[in-house]
């Protein structure tokens, strides 16, 4: 597909490297000459330099003849322009990024309707969203859900005391009964999809699909299950902090917000009235200790600063904070910080990457299936997609036994009419399904890739 | 520095050029010549050192940087010369390997000087694989790699800049391989267009091929001892048409094809050129007169010479030589200008003259308004000093570059006209000097070593300088360490 992308600030250099490596034709344009020098060197697409506002850019862009452009420069209301004016010349879908909280959901949608944009994404909500679900399921290092709600896909980390560790999966079946799967397993830098022959250790990270109610039992029965975080420890009053903090105390938890900056605290207190607002620095431990550090549930630190997020993060760890979550910007540092024994990191460039990612696949859908989501585990290593199974598929009814599939990919669930099943050798595809499938190390983008 | 794969690049390439060589082969063996032999050889020995190369290194890390696209770029250029020289020396035609070295280098760079004394006594086996060689050489061997293999690091617009001539490299499209096959295709089909022209001349397949390869890759290779002089006068305007036409940018054409043709005529570059074309013409065409019997032989003995000059292909229609000094001025700087960027011709190129001309001008202007606010335009767009310095950088080290050459080559007995000519006919890839380097005589003359410098300068040219200086470099050579642990 052709695909311009406008503004390679953060977020823009990030949606250009993995809708490159998707094998997209890309065009970036961006103002800043030195940005689009570099960025023309390190990934094979066009720079443009230019306001992506301008029509003649856009026409040089050839935006007439482009499948989707992604606005992302620092305005909002440049982004909006952007895309509408791409969608009068041509461009079959606009994404643009809005992140004012003004642009709130009423006057959103009204914007979206008649700007004609295809979605409006904004990374900070994106990315409370997010920090909300790891918080109401603390055991997991990750949480993603499919199209029928109640269906997940967890990451979790086996502790070095694990009652796994050393476990055969086939035999992991017998003790712990129930209707869930391994469905990936990454030990150190590799990812596997493992058979029942795989040997699970401590220190791995698993991804675990099945319903919610099934997974809750399951880390009952391992002893891994914490209790739904209620008290939680918010450092910093960013925008993604407004959004989760507003989520949070919606739901009825009680909220503590520590930001350095009096006006943003006074702008927070009247805006989220229900959380608790603290004025003081963030990085004093004393501090955090007098607002109750020892006594949280959750620590969540979101300040604009990576490495003071890191550093904070696992200075809560220390304090033995049950569920520590830290905000990390540049991909680079995620690595690093998951060394330090940081295993909950959410950074909102890799998120809305994602997204896109996952919208432009959907647009390419092919005759036999279509893509409804699209999450990565394990570093980006694992695919996990959502399909839905036309009628016409050409493998319908025949049990999954009998049909060969490709090797390091895994068909780990079905929706069916409300109903989710983990399938068997004996259970088959119908028309109108919803199928999860996993695939380590490759890209899939039709069910027909990996059932041959 | 990569150095896995950068071997591992060029012996995917001497592989490419095995492949190559088998059309010189399927023309040794239409005309039943002994230097199909040579070929065949050849091709074995590029076969098994390419696949030698390639299989021993088969690199676990393939990324590119700047430093592994200019090595790779280099060293590709003199291990293709080293290799298509094998044929010449193998079948005897050439017995020296220097003379053949030599010979080759300037068909890969697209120079079309020659040793040959003799043209007409070569097999035609080997005058085609020695035209091929500048159709090859024109547009790029890198850049034909890159239409064909694909390659997943977005890092190979290294390379492509390392081999595309010119101040500024574009992409065409977002995607490199794309712009590669782009261009070899408008390549390709123009090329056709104008063996499809000769033969409507009355001209034989075989020489039409062999002249339509010299046009193309701006080369100068023929196959007649009198270069073009023999042919019929639509023979000559039709090779001077395409010359000019392959010493346009080749975007130009890209923007026609996909109707911007408006966009396409607003260059700059390219009025330029046609200005320049036209007014040299103009002069000379009166300066000549009175040695020509009318003023159409005239026209079309200055036209022809002048788009063979420009386009630093280098084929002839008279003994230039015997012409008044002003004329012969004229095309000498003709040499240096050379067409426009991002064509197949060699020179300093015409954009880059047009922006030394410009912030010569606003440096000017500076001088006088000492707080006048200066910027250079070039085809609409303000340039950023960056590439502004570059340019200037280059001109710097091109003349630092001619005069190290000039200097060796001034150890010959030979008259200043004729050393100073023949720096500046294979440093800027164009071929026929003056004097007793003139279009009539070759560089048999000169001793091995300034062969080898000479053929050193063709590639200095071909590749713009910075490519083969950076070999020297140590720094581009220190190894890289494998870590395999992250972190």
């Amino acid at each position: 597909m052709n695909i311009i992308v406008v503004g390679c600030g953060k977020i823009g250099t990030t949606l250009v490297s993995s809708l490159v490596a998707e094998g997209h034709d890309l065009v970036a344009v961006d103002n800043n000459p030195d940005v689009i020098a570099q960025i023309t060197d390190i990934y094979d697409v066009m720079g443009i330099c230019g306001n992506g506002a301008d029509c003649d850019i856009l026409e040089e862009a050839a935006a007439n003849k482009a499948d989707l452009i992604v606005t992302a420069t620092g305005s909002d209301e440049l982004n909006m322009l952007a895309c509408f004016l791409a969608k009068r010349m041509g461009t079959k879908h606009t994404i643009a990024r809005i992140r004012n909280p003004e642009y709130n959901d009423r006057s959103l949608s009204f914007m979206r309707h008649h700007l004609d944009l295809s979605l409006a994404i904004n990374p900070e909500l994106l990315a409370a969203r997010e920090l909300f679900s790891l918080l109401k399921l603390p055991s997991a290092a990750k949480v993603e859900t499919f199209s029928v709600r109640n269906f997940q896909i967890i990451e979790l980390r086996l502790k070095p005391d694990s009652l796994l560790d050393g476990m055969r999966l086939s035999q992991m079946r017998n003790v712990y009964k129930g209707n869930y799967l391994i469905c990936a397993v990454q030990r150190g830098d590799e990812a596997y999809i493992p058979d029942g022959n795989f040997i699970l250790r401590s220190g791995d990270k698993i991804g675990l699909t099945a319903t919610h109610t099934e997974i809750a039992k399951l880390l009952k029965e391992l002893g891994l299950m914490q209790k739904q975080a209620r008290n939680i420890m918010i450092l910093g009053g960013s925008r993604t902090a407004y959004y989760l903090t507003k989520m949070l105390c919606a739901a009825g938890n009680s909220v503590t917000v520590i930001e350095r900056d009096r006006r943003l605290c006074e702008e927070f207190c009247e805006t989220v009235p229900k959380a608790t607002v603290i004025n003081g620095d963030g990085t004093q431990q004393d501090l955090l200790l007098e607002e109750g550090l020892r006594s949280v549930d959750a620590f969540v630190s979101l300040t604009g600063i990576d490495e003071e997020n890191i550093l904070l993060a696992s200075y809560a760890s220390s304090q033995n904070v049950p569920k520590v979550i830290s905000k990390v910007n540049r991909e680079e540092l995620i690595p690093l910080a998951e060394h330090w024994g940081l295993d909950c990191l959410v950074s909102p460039r890799k998120i809305i990457a994602d997204v896109l990612v996952r919208y432009a696949r959907a647009l390419q859908n092919s005759e036999d299936s279509s893509v409804e989501t699209l999450y990565k585990l394990m570093d980006d290593k694992v695919e996990v997609l959502e399909f839905i199974v036309k009628p016409d598929f050409p493998k319908l009814q025949i049990p999954f036994k009998d049909l060969k599939t490709k090797p390091n990919t895994l068909v780990a669930g079905i929706m069916r009419d409300r109903k989710t099943i983990i399938p068997s050798g004996e259970d088959m595809l119908l028309g109108g399904d919803k199928v999860v499938v996993l695939a380590a190390n490759q890209r899939i983008n039709k069910l027909s890739d990996i059932l041959g | 520095m990569n150095r896995k794969m950068v071997f591992y690049m060029i012996g995917r390439i001497i592989l490419i050029e095995a492949a190559l060589l088998l059309l010189p082969s399927v023309c040794a063996l239409i005309y039943r010549e002994n230097c199909l032999f040579a070929l065949l050889i050849t091709i074995l020995i590029a076969v098994v050192s390419g696949l030698g190369l390639t299989l021993l290194n088969k690199p676990k890390d393939i990324t590119i940087f700047a430093k592994e696209g200019f090595a790779i770029v280099a060293l590709a250029w003199i291990v293709l010369s080293a290799i298509g020289a094998l044929p010449f020396v193998i079948s005897g035609e050439i017995p020296s390997f220097t003379d053949a070295f030599f010979e080759t280098v300037s068909g890969f760079t697209t120079t079309g000087a020659s040793i040959l004394t003799d043209v007409e006594a070569m097999p035609k086996g080997l005058l085609f694989w020695r035209s091929f060689t500048h159709w090859i050489g024109g547009m790029g061997i890198l850049v034909l790699v890159m239409a064909i293999v694909p390659t997943d690091s977005g890092r190979s617009i290294h390379i492509m800049r390392a081999e595309m001539p010119g101040p500024i490299i574009g992409k065409l499209v977002p995607r490199i391989r794309t712009t590669a096959k782009i261009l070899y295709l408008i390549y390709i089909v123009m090329t056709a267009v104008q063996v499809i022209f000769l033969l409507c001349g009355k001209m034989s397949l075989f020489e039409s091929l062999i002249h339509a390869f010299g046009t193309a890759g701006t080369g100068g290779f023929g196959a007649k001892a009198d270069s073009i002089a023999g042919y019929s006068p639509y023979l000559q305007w039709v090779i001077t048409v395409f010359m000019l036409i392959f010493g346009v940018n080749f975007n130009l054409y890209y923007l026609i094809l996909v109707r911007k043709a408006r966009s396409a005529f607003k260059s700059e570059e390219f009025w330029s050129y046609i200005a320049i074309v036209s007014v040299a013409t103009a002069v000379i065409t009166f300066n000549i007169l009175p040695q020509m019997k009318n003023v159409s032989e005239s026209l079309r003995a200055a036209a022809f010479q002048v788009a063979s000059i420009i386009s630093t292909t280098g084929y002839a229609t008279a003994d230039f030589n015997l012409w008044p000094s002003l004329s012969k001025g004229i095309l000498f700087i003709l040499m240096f200008t050379g067409a426009c960027a991002g064509s197949t011709a060699g020179g300093l190129k015409i954009s880059r003259v047009v922006l030394i001309f410009k912030s010569i001008r606003s440096n000017l202007k500076h001088m006088l308004h000492s707080r006048s606010v200066e910027s250079v335009r070039f085809e609409g767009k303000t340039l950023d000093n960056a590439t502004v310095r570059n340019v200037t950088a280059y001109l710097g080290i091109y003349i630092f570059c001619f005069v190290a050459i000039f200097l060796i080559l001034c150890i010959e007995p030979f008259d200043l006209e004729t050393n100073i000519s023949a720096v500046a006919a294979c440093f800027n890839n164009v071929g026929p000097g003056f004097s007793a380097v003139g279009p009539a005589s070759s560089y048999t003359e000169y001793s091995d070593l300034s062969t080898w410098v000479l053929s050193f300068a063709m590639l200095l040219g071909r590749l713009e300088i910075f490519p083969v200086l950076l070999l020297f470099s140590p720094t581009v050579w220190i190894k890289t360490k494998t870590t395999k642990k992250r972190i």
